[in-house]
């Protein structure tokens, strides 16, 4: 019956109360969007690459080489011949290896030389391939795959035509081999959407008139006659290694980074992503007390209503205490209608979210390559909703025990 | 009056309140047997307030006596004080005797919830508030209703139901009849002295107005039995 009541008395303040349950539950969706999109961040993150077991290139940090081949940051301080990469290719543990040579840029994204197998091996997202949004993959010598980002920010379609650039941020153009848009790749959330994708081959072609990174003056040589050439690399970024047994990949790794003829690096994928992720790390514990604040705040928004609710209800402690109720009562009566009103916030914040999540799912993954999963709460969910509503009994002591001392000293004669 | 067991005995009370030291109450003697009903008759000022403040023990006299069913409540608990107050009095206000959100069956029964030998004596509390409501005239089906939505005649007729209920042995009334016109108060008074006599209980009624004197076995004037107190200095 006192929980009757207490329920009665709320739904009778129900727009005020209404207010602040809304609050709390915006709070608690706030907090828990926050964390979803964070533990969605760092899957996407740790997803960003997966099904290659080694990452080798130069010997460099393993921060450093994971920046360059996969997030194209920063630069590689040097490249592997291509004789170890061959080397290395031939090895019996090695199932498929992809190389991928970088240093070109159109406009400001980076431009990747790779072979076809690239489309079939690279793999984000636990194991989802690359797929063709329009178009098809590189044909021709002078074929070019675009990323979402780069389709989308530069307005290509298929057939547009694309300068490269020599280098990054440069003013030299290889304006003599034109590439042609032959293919646009669906959205990844991924580094592949901000990625010029061109054959190895091409990365080789345009610099065929070029010695010692600048043009050789008054020398151009035709599309067709490149096209006849042998087009070899000198050398390569980094490659992308698959084993045969994921048993032989920490053998493989030390040998590569053992490679007597040059020094390389062979990397674990998942370990890197997981040294680079607690970089980034520190910007999830801001965000995190960011929101922990805004449902601090909304409990405070409970007190003060609360608080705001005692002088118009001195008459109803009164008459609870007239009936013989003991001031503990009235406390009692205070905290458990801030945790009616933090619970029913706090389930109204989950479904919230999971309305949001409803909604906003494919919204998000297109625009951000974010995919946040729809799953029960998990228990750390759960435990942030306990939270909410502990903290909500917490903070509602301030104003209840200062009913208690009001109802000790009004007793039962309050005239209003 | 001699009374071997009065349901209300004081003798010497003194009271003052605190911080408020201008101002304070002195009852030398007053005595109600049990079944009585009795107006207390005093001008606002005179100290009624603080002196049934006393007797529900919510504070307690710097000096002196008060017997609540032969019980010294001074010599209780804070705790126990509330606990005896829910099962020995039951309570009408001025106005604004009822918790208008909930509804008059919730309202009626709510000592109840503080008094385990009053729930005892009632039984059913729903079909003893519905009884109480036939016994005191009010519609049939307003139990179910929110308090808030009745007249104000009718709220005090609910809070005489609620006083009622489970038979305490005293019924403090504190102006219950201000708020009402002529009409409503005589018959309010009618019903409310008959119920207390059905379930033998006493009545103890403040008023300033002395027209209600009939209805009561004894009239007393707050000057007969109390002098308030005021800092000479």
């Amino acid at each position: 019956m006192i929980l009757r009541l207490a329920l009665a008395s709320l739904a009778a303040r129900a727009l005020t109360v209404g207010m602040t349950i809304l609050a709390i539950a915006l709070s608690v969706a706030l907090f828990l969007g926050v964390e979803k999109v964070r533990t969605g961040a760092k899957a996407s993150f740790a997803d960003t690459i997966s099904g290659t077991d080694l990452i080798v290139g130069a010997r460099s940090g393993s921060v450093q080489l994971l920046l360059y081949s996969v997030f194209r940051i920063g630069n590689a301080t040097n490249n592997m011949t291509w004789e170890s990469y061959q080397d290395l290719a031939a090895r019996p543990e090695v199932d498929w290896i992809v190389p991928i040579s970088l240093g070109d840029s159109h406009r400001q994204f980076r431009v990747m030389g790779t072979t076809v197998a690239f489309f079939d091996r690279y793999k984000y997202r636990s194991g989802q391939s690359l797929a063709v949004k329009d178009g098809a993959v590189i044909d021709d010598l002078f074929d070019t795959v675009i990323g979402a980002d780069v389709a989308e920010t530069l307005g290509y379609k298929i057939g547009d035509p694309i300068v490269v650039a020599h280098g990054l941020a440069s003013f030299t153009e290889h304006k003599d081999q034109p590439f042609r848009v032959s293919g646009i790749l669906e959205k990844t959330g991924t580094p592949v959407d901000r990625t010029v994708i061109v054959s190895l081959e091409a990365i080789e072609a345009i610099h065929v008139d070029w010695r010692n990174g600048a043009q050789i003056p008054g020398q151009s040589t035709p599309a067709d006659t490149i096209r006849q050439m042998q087009l070899e690399p000198q050398a390569v970024t980094a490659a992308l290694v698959g084993v045969k047994s994921r048993l032989q990949v920490f053998g493989l790794q030390r040998a590569i980074n053992e490679y007597p003829q040059e020094p390389l690096l062979a990397i674990l994928p998942g370990v890197a992503l997981q040294e680079l992720w607690q970089i980034v790390g520190i910007a999830e514990t801001a965000l995190i007390a960011v929101s922990a604040m805004v449902v601090v705040t909304a409990l405070i928004g409970m007190m003060a209503t609360i608080f705001s609710s005692l002088n118009e209800r001195r008459r109803e402690m009164a008459i609870f205490r007239a009936m013989g109720a003991r001031p503990r009562v009235v406390l009692g009566l205070l905290v458990l209608e801030a945790v009616l009103m933090a619970s029913v916030g706090a389930l109204l914040g989950l479904a919230l979210l999971y309305l949001a999540l409803f909604i906003g799912q494919p919204l998000i993954d297109s625009a951000f390559g974010l995919w946040l999963p729809i799953e029960p709460p998990t228990l750390r969910e759960l435990w942030v909703l306990a939270g909410v509503i502990v903290a909500g009994a917490i903070v509602s002591m301030i104003p209840a025990y200062r009913a208690y001392r009001m109802s000790l000293a009004d007793g039962m004669l309050v005239r209003t | 009056m001699p009374d071997a067991n009065p349901i209300l005995h004081l003798k010497d009370v003194q009271f003052r309140w605190p911080g408020r030291a201008s101002f304070g109450v002195h009852v030398s003697e007053f005595s109600m047997a049990q079944g009585e009903t009795v107006l207390l008759l005093g001008e606002s000022g005179s100290g009624k307030s603080t002196l049934l403040s006393l007797i529900c023990g919510t504070i307690v006299a710097d000096a002196g006596e008060v017997q609540v069913a032969s019980t010294n409540i001074a010599a209780l608990s804070p705790g126990q004080r509330d606990g005896f107050r829910a099962e020995q009095i039951g309570l009408i206000f001025q106005q604004f005797n009822l918790l208008p959100f909930a509804s008059v069956r919730d309202n009626i029964t709510l000592p109840l919830q503080f008094a385990a030998q009053r729930r005892a004596r009632v039984g059913d509390p729903n079909a003893e508030a519905h009884k109480l409501c036939l016994d005191l005239r009010l519609p049939k089906d307003v139990v179910s209703a929110r308090a808030g939505t009745l007249s104000v005649g009718q709220q005090q007729r609910v809070a005489a139901a609620r006083a009622l209920i489970g038979a305490p042995p005293l019924i403090i009334a504190d102006e219950p009849t201000s708020s009402l016109d002529a009409a409503t108060q005589a018959t309010f008074l009618e019903l409310l002295v008959a119920q207390s006599r059905t379930h033998g209980a006493s009545v103890l009624m403040v008023s300033h107005d002395a027209r209600l004197s009939d209805q009561f076995d004894r009239v007393i004037h707050m000057s007969d039995i109390a002098q308030s107190l005021r800092d000479v200095a």
